[in-house]
């Protein structure tokens, strides 16, 4: 520590007291954040190094799982089947919520359509999962007795090997509802000015659009694509619930990277496996969300930068 | 889009777009609640009416809808193999402990990052906003060995003692509130020989209500959606909380009745929805000030 010379006894003495009193503050969080986030990264660093069935000690293999996972069908059918999934609801997902957001902006009683809208959001996954699974019944669910009434005869969506996945897609996109909100809080926050000067030049409605809506929202759209997909990364709930009697779904077409986790650490008593792949999910996270910093700086336009 | 379509969209609030956005939006708003309207529907008919072809939004005959709903909700409370009245109160029992805990904590810690200039503060909150990007399969089988290292797997302790070590978003939420409170007041306070404590409580607290309800409320909705957790660290049935309770309801042997099965998932999607309407406002804009300030 470089002290100052000028500094006096009391100055010196005060810093301490500063010192002291803001880590005596912030002390609970230095145990959440150490105990219960930190310590755990590191550990799992260390088993995944490990051969560790939970009732016996880690025993260190080195590499060996990592090379394992190389070989694993299982591990590249999940990490695909995640990668599907993530790239299908990504995109539905932000024009659904941008879309949508547009309309509110515009209306009036907006509290009454967006509460619609927000509510399915607040809903236990537990819940969606199995009033889905109602819906997406195929003899009798909602969704093929709507289509029965316009003449469509729907699929038997969930037994279906073609349409497990975009049923769980579409029960990802009915839960946008924080997003919606966020969206239009950015849509009231785009000065009226920018419109009303695109006017006198006779820019179009999609013209506006694309010139000044996009880019003014563009900071709360990467920030929602990057929330969703470290949520889309993790999906596990809902298709756990919907696949509980054959896992994974017909033919494991949706059965996700972390169900496989999940499996592998608590039901095949592979802790050290399973860490592994922690490991492995945390660099493609942190690698995608790199990947969209990176592309950020080409689209994302920052107001007063 | 063309000249005509382009002046109405200068104000669609009245020109023949108006309708269109209107009955857009209100398409919409009714395939987006769909979902939780026939969940309750369903619960109010008997059996073999919710599982045919009927999408009549009432039993027949209609006047019996509340002797079929009060058959089937009570059926559902009083079920030999799951017990909701226990997964009730241990649902309860842990967002109690863990609402109150996690405001506490965060409050706390966040008057330390936003109000304290301490050595190391902009570090660890560099490190707090980056632990908001871990997963949390990455972290849930080396928890599971530091619960029971703790000796707390076989309890509710995983579920809420940990929010009493405070948690990121909330710390940051918090934090980002107080620094918009004017400094002059604890200044003022300080003269007047309040210590930290004394500003915290007597200041900050007070003027920020509002912000701690917004923390309260989120958490609370968070401890009563979760899943994965409890399915991890609950190990005992009688510990079950209602969102682990509603999955075993629906896999148990043999097959559960849809009218039954919807009416425990409005069971536990009715709090939820009651306090979304007592408190929509507040959610909508604790939702905007986290993520708009990007």
């Amino acid at each position: 520590m470089k002290e100052q010379p000028q500094a006096s006894r009391a100055e010196q003495r005060n810093e301490q007291r500063q010192n002291l009193a803001g880590w005596l503050w912030v002390s609970p969080w230095i145990i959440g954040c150490g105990l219960f986030l930190l310590a755990p990264i590191f550990m799992s660093l260390y088993y995944s190094l490990t051969d560790y069935p939970l009732l016996e000690k880690p025993l260190w293999i080195g590499t060996e799982n990592y090379r394992r996972l190389l070989n694993d069908s299982d591990f590249w059918l999940t990490l695909k089947n995640t990668l599907i999934y993530v790239l299908w609801t990504i995109p539905l997902s932000t024009l659904v919520s941008v879309g949508l957001a547009a309309l509110l902006n515009r209306a009036r009683a907006r509290s009454l359509f967006q509460g619609a809208i927000f509510l399915p959001s607040l809903v236990p996954l537990a819940a969606s999962a199995i009033i889905f699974m109602w819906l997406f019944n195929g003899e009798y669910g909602l969704i093929n007795r709507a289509l029965g009434v316009i003449g469509i005869e729907g699929p038997a969506w969930l037994l279906d090997r073609h349409w497990a996945m975009p049923a769980v897609v579409l029960i990802g996109v009915w839960g946008v509802g924080q997003a919606v909100v966020l969206y239009v809080a950015a849509l009231q926050d785009v000065p009226e000015q920018l419109y009303e000067a695109a006017d006198i030049d006779g820019m179009g409605a999609l013209g506006k659009f694309w010139n000044i809506t996009v880019p003014m929202i563009s900071p709360v759209i990467l920030f929602n694509v990057i929330t969703m997909s470290i949520g889309s990364f993790q999906v596990f709930v809902i298709p756990y619930i919907l696949f509980d009697r054959v896992k994974g779904g017909p033919d494991k077409v949706a059965y996700f990277y972390t169900h496989y986790l999940y499996d592998n650490a608590f039901i095949f008593d592979k802790m050290g496996y399973a860490s592994a792949m922690a490991w492995v999910q945390l660099v493609i996270v942190l690698l995608f969300t790199a990947l969209l910093f990176a592309l950020s700086r080409r689209y994302v336009f920052y107001r007063g930068a | 889009m063309n000249d005509s379509a382009d002046k109405s969209a200068t104000d669609p609030r009245k020109g023949p777009l108006a309708a269109a956005l209107y009955v857009t939006l209100a398409v919409a708003a009714i395939v987006w609640a769909a979902p939780l309207f026939w969940m309750v529907i369903t619960s109010l008919k008997p059996s073999e009416q919710a599982a045919s072809a009927s999408l009549s939004p009432l039993p027949t005959p209609a006047s019996k809808t509340l002797e079929f709903a009060a058959n089937n909700y009570s059926a559902v409370w009083t079920d030999e193999s799951v017990q909701f009245p226990l997964y009730l109160r241990n649902t309860l029992i842990v967002a109690f402990l863990s609402v109150i805990g996690m405001t506490l904590s965060s409050a706390m810690v966040a008057y330390g990052f936003a109000r304290i200039p301490f050595r190391g503060r902009n570090a660890f909150f560099a490190i707090t906003l980056a632990t908001m990007m871990i997963p949390f399969p990455i972290i849930m089988g080396p928890l599971f060995v530091i619960f029971s290292q703790l000796g707390w797997i076989g309890t509710l302790r995983p579920l809420w003692m940990p929010a009493w070590f405070g948690g990121a978003f909330n710390i940051f939420l918090l934090r980002q509130f107080y620094m918009g409170l004017p400094k002059e007041l604890d200044e003022a306070a300080r003269i007047d020989g309040c210590s930290h404590w004394g500003i915290f409580w007597r200041i900050i607290v007070p003027l920020s209500k509002p912000a701690l309800a917004v923390v309260a409320l989120f958490h609370f909705i968070y401890v009563w959606n979760d899943f994965l957790a409890p399915l991890i660290y609950l190990t005992h049935r009688d510990n079950f909380t209602l969102a682990l309770g509603l999955q075993m309801y629906q896999s148990r042997a043999g097959n559960t009745p849809w009218n039954l099965l919807m009416a425990a998932s409005t069971m536990v999607v009715a709090p939820v929805t009651l306090l979304f309407f007592l408190t929509q406002r507040q959610f909508v804009r604790g939702i905007a000030s986290g993520g708009g300030k990007e």
